[in-house]
């Protein structure tokens, strides 16, 4: 752990600062593990509170119960649809606006026009209301689209994009040109592939995006059975706290070691399996991402 | 030359065409729908038909008891947060800096950076069972308990229900969420200091704390005045989904934010106009901000937005 030649004050600083990283990584962990440890244990060891981070009286049975539940699962398809078509439609839009503004405003004259067009929406906004009064005077509300089309051009992006695009060497562009290319070919067959990572990192965030929002299921959403999987949490989340703070945990608590806290806590892991599965590849790409998006002249 | 380039010019008007019209109907449509903040507006008559009322509105906003203490309530909540993802994202990135081994710091990232990941739906499920009062001593969540066990306190704390404390429940749990993500910025830039400059000053005899004061801190100065002044425009910015998720009647007198405000009167009373009123207070406000910090970010950081 110690590299020689140390001084004792500074062996000391790097133990103390290694041992406070743990205790705070650890920290960051406990709530999470806490209930993870609850949505795998039995009724009755929830109601007397022994369970701490690991499982007591250890059982499936709130995720039997869960997968046997077909709210969870009609919401769960809602959700699979959004990412289905929105993250599609999120790439198309980014890419398509991203490409003509990542040229110089030599190279496409009414370039200015446009970003203003875009970075006016990056300061004002309509606010809920009058976005909730246009989506619903579309006749949207109830259908997947008002899921879709009001976040169809994630405005930062097409920032995140345009810059990489503009980071590739302009000759390739020319090149291709004296060769014949249309834009469409130079786009498709030269930036495209050139920019992968940034890609992948933009429908990285538009999957989550997708996957976790849930106000825009609520708000644009008159029967439950319309409600995303993240929106029908919510609904039970709310419901935890109405429970915990009623407190008549008692009632509820049935024989079949199923009861509220850890049919909803299995609930909840669950709805973040996916982000697990995907986790590693957001390590690979949203440091290079982040760093791609800030800093650039 | 002249007929390829027009052809070009063509071309990426196309490609801009979708974007632009999906952006009039879902972003712009609704900033002129602002008109509604001027209107007693009936869903039924619909933008053209409602009746005009001037300025009424915000008249009813201004004495409207609740305005106020949302207004107060945003800006301690946002600027609390604002200054807590900063200041503990640099403190660790500094404190990580230091870690020579390389699978412990990239543990402790990976581990830090999740809960970034989640949605304040699954977070405030982690949270309102972990930080629960309970009923009884016995029931209370996790984090009572261990207060308890620790004898810091003598009776469970209601971390969600009294309204003394909700505040700091809010600012503390955002930034659990978001300090792991903001560290791998802070982090990025200190593996760029120049190394040549540590070398310079050790031979100055300066010790490990001298050189965090004189060439980590100087060096990662830049990259904190642009992340400070990009915070400027979400000062009215308090987060309402966690605020949604997480608070409930009895916190309203500090918890209540603008946002939430703004959802409760239109979309639960139905009060459209004084609640587009609201909105639009909040967004003029909110732009100028951002346009101030667009501004002196690309004064002293050399950014550029777009």
């Amino acid at each position: 752990m110690f590299a020689k030649n140390l001084s004792t004050g500074r062996k000391i600083f790097i133990a103390a600062n290694f041992v406070l990283i743990m205790l705070i990584t650890i920290a960051c962990l406990i709530p999470i593990v806490n209930l993870l440890a609850r949505s795998f244990s039995g009724s009755q060891a929830i109601i007397e509170n022994r369970v701490t981070l690991w499982p007591v009286d250890f059982n499936l049975e709130a995720y039997r119960h869960v997968l046997n539940t077909g709210e969870f699962w009609t919401a769960a398809w809602v959700t699979v649809k959004r990412v289905l078509i929105g993250v599609p439609v999120n790439m198309l839009l980014t890419i398509l606006a991203a490409y003509p503004l990542s040229k110089s405003n030599r190279i496409f004259k009414a370039r200015k026009y446009y970003s203003f067009y875009f970075v006016f929406l990056m300061v004002f906004n309509g606010g809920l209301i009058p976005t909730y009064i246009i989506v619903s005077q579309l006749g949207l509300i109830d259908t997947i689209w008002a899921l879709i089309l009001p976040s169809a051009v994630p405005i930062f992006n097409v920032i995140l994009v345009m810059n990489f695009f503009r980071g590739l060497p302009e000759e390739l562009e020319e090149s291709a040109m004296l060769d014949g290319a249309s834009q469409w070919t130079i786009l498709w067959r030269i930036f495209l592939p050139l920019s992968k990572p940034s890609i992948a990192t933009v429908t990285l965030f538009s999957l989550i995006g997708h996957w976790n929002a849930w106000f825009d299921g609520l708000i644009y959403s008159n029967f439950t059975s319309n409600y995303p999987l993240q929106s029908y949490l919510q609904t039970l989340v709310v419901d935890i706290q109405s429970t915990l703070m009623s407190g008549d945990l008692d009632a509820i608590a049935s024989a079949m070691n199923v009861n509220d806290i850890n049919l909803k806590a299995a609930q909840i892991f669950i709805s973040i399996i996916p982000l697990f599965v995907i986790y590693p590849f957001m390590q690979k790409y949203f440091t290079e991402g982040l760093t791609l998006g800030s800093v650039k002249g | 030359m002249n007929t390829i380039d027009k052809k070009r010019q063509r071309v990426f008007h196309l490609m801009l065409l979708l974007p632009v019209v999906v952006l009039f109907v879902f972003n712009y449509l609704p900033i002129f729908g602002i008109v509604i903040a001027f209107q007693d507006y009936q869903p039924g008559l619909g933008f053209f038909e409602s009746r005009w009322v001037g300025l009424d509105n915000f008249k009813t906003l201004a004495l409207l008891p609740d305005f106020m203490p949302a207004l107060r309530n945003t800006l301690l909540i946002a600027l609390f947060k604002i200054i807590g993802n900063l200041v503990i994202p640099i403190i660790f990135a500094l404190m990580l800096n230091e870690l020579r081994i390389k699978w412990f710091k990239k543990t402790v990232q990976t581990v830090t950076y999740l809960p970034y990941f989640l949605s304040w739906v699954v977070l405030g499920g982690i949270l309102l069972d972990f930080l629960s009062q309970g009923n009884t001593a016995g029931d209370a969540g996790l984090m009572n308990r261990a207060l308890l066990g620790m004898g810091l306190i003598d009776t469970p704390i209601s971390f969600l229900g009294d309204k003394n404390v909700f505040p700091a429940t809010v600012i503390i749990s955002d930034v659990w969420k978001n300090f792991g993500y903001n560290t791998i910025v802070f982090l990025a830039a200190l593996t760029n200091v120049n190394p040549s400059l540590y070398e310079a000053s050790a031979i100055d005899g300066a010790g490990r704390w001298k050189q965090t004061w004189h060439v980590t801190l100087p060096g990662i100065t830049p990259i904190i005045i642009l992340m400070t002044v990009l915070s400027i425009g979400s000062i009215l910015n308090a987060g309402f989904e966690q605020i949604f998720v997480l608070y409930s009647p009895s916190v309203y007198e500090t918890g209540d934010i603008i946002d939430t405000l703004v959802y409760r009167l239109g979309l639960v009373d139905s009060q459209f106009s004084l609640s587009a009123a609201v909105g639009v207070f909040k967004s003029i406000i909110s732009g100028i901000l951002i346009l101030i910090s667009y501004k002196l970010a690309d004064k002293y950081a050399g950014y550029r937005v777009f």
